[in-house]
């Protein structure tokens, strides 16, 4: 019997039991990572509540071209990622390493590009924390340094995030070449590709909320 | 509902390839809707703006490449549980914060 190959737990009835077992448990552990993310935003809303001023400010240091690069570049990786759990379940392994690859490639050039920003930020003494110099004017500077310690924070777990992602992903594609992750194994490549759509919908919201928080060109200085 | 039916819903119901790109398309346009507007200045609005526009993505991510769209009700439970939740401590908190 097929359901006796190994790929079904015993305490199951049958693979699709199985597979919407396996799915609820992913999602009540997203709605936990929800929850958390969650927290930081409502400090975050808080803190612009209180500081609007400063949070203009440093919204206009942050580099809205590369910002809008890797939010480009993380909308193509989902893509890639819806592909790559499409291809797992119609059994194509061939174009399922194909498009892990590639959201691998996506991912691990966003984490490039946020590094050479934050260097940036490093370059530039706003970085409020661990010792550094920390370059404001006087009456920002609890503002300003609120803000850069929000960005680094918030950015700082999402880029933790996508790197426990790219494991992830390397995991699945050692799988994938094994042959393992086709017909109802396929259901780990959907969980973890819900996982890698969670970390992408973090940064939609992050985005606009440290790049995009005032228009440029005002009198903002 | 006969047992086939059954077995076909939850995860192993997945969308047509073409309802990604569709999907993707919408999400850049909303990319680029999202820095246009933020180059106006439309103070208090901006930031009203910028959380739209970001929650339409999410939906988006949420309901296609996520699959919520297809699951059943249980999964579309648990899902917008989290952003009930959510709204609650955002709610309560803020109303705290916008009153002093």
């Amino acid at each position: 019997m097929p359901e006796h190959d190994g790929a079904l737990a015993h305490q199951f009835h049958d693979y699709g039991q199985q597979r919407r077992a396996a799915e609820l448990a992913m999602w009540v552990f997203l709605v936990t990572e929800f929850m958390f993310f969650g927290g930081l935003f409502l400090a975050y809303l808080v803190y612009r509540y209180r500081y609007p001023a400063e949070f203009a400010l440093g919204s206009q240091t942050m580099d809205v071209v590369l910002g809008t690069i890797n939010t480009l570049v993380l909308l193509t990786s989902s893509l890639t990622m819806a592909l790559a759990v499409h291809a797992a379940t119609v059994s194509n392994r061939r174009m399922l390493i194909l498009l892990l690859w590639g959201t691998i490639f996506l991912g691990t050039v966003f984490l490039g590009i946020k590094a050479y920003e934050y260097h940036h930020k490093y370059v530039k003494h706003h970085v409020p924390f661990a010792g550094q110099e920390f370059h404001a004017e006087p009456e920002h500077r609890l503002g300003l340094a609120t803000f850069y310690n929000l960005y680094f924070l918030m950015t700082g777990v999402h880029a933790l995030h996508m790197i426990i992602g790219i494991g992830l992903m390397l995991v699945l594609v050692v799988a994938a070449y094994r042959g393992g992750l086709t017909g109802p194994r396929s259901i780990v490549v959907h969980n973890s590709g819900l996982y890698w759509h969670f970390v992408d919908l973090v940064w939609v919201y992050l985005f606009p909320f440290f790049y995009l928080v005032a228009a440029r060109g005002g009198g903002h200085g | 509902m006969n047992a086939h039916q059954e077995h076909a819903d939850s995860a192993d119901h997945h969308p047509a390839v073409s309802v990604y790109y569709v999907v993707f398309t919408a999400l850049l346009i909303l990319l680029a809707a999202t820095v246009a507007v933020a180059q106006l200045d439309l103070e208090p609005l901006n930031f009203l703006a910028a959380a739209l526009v970001a929650t339409a993505k999410a939906l988006l991510i949420m309901l296609f490449f996520m699959h919520v769209r297809y699951s059943p009700p249980l999964i579309w439970l648990v899902a917008f549980s989290g952003f009930a939740w959510l709204l609650i401590l955002f709610a309560i908190t803020l109303a705290d914060y916008f009153t002093r």
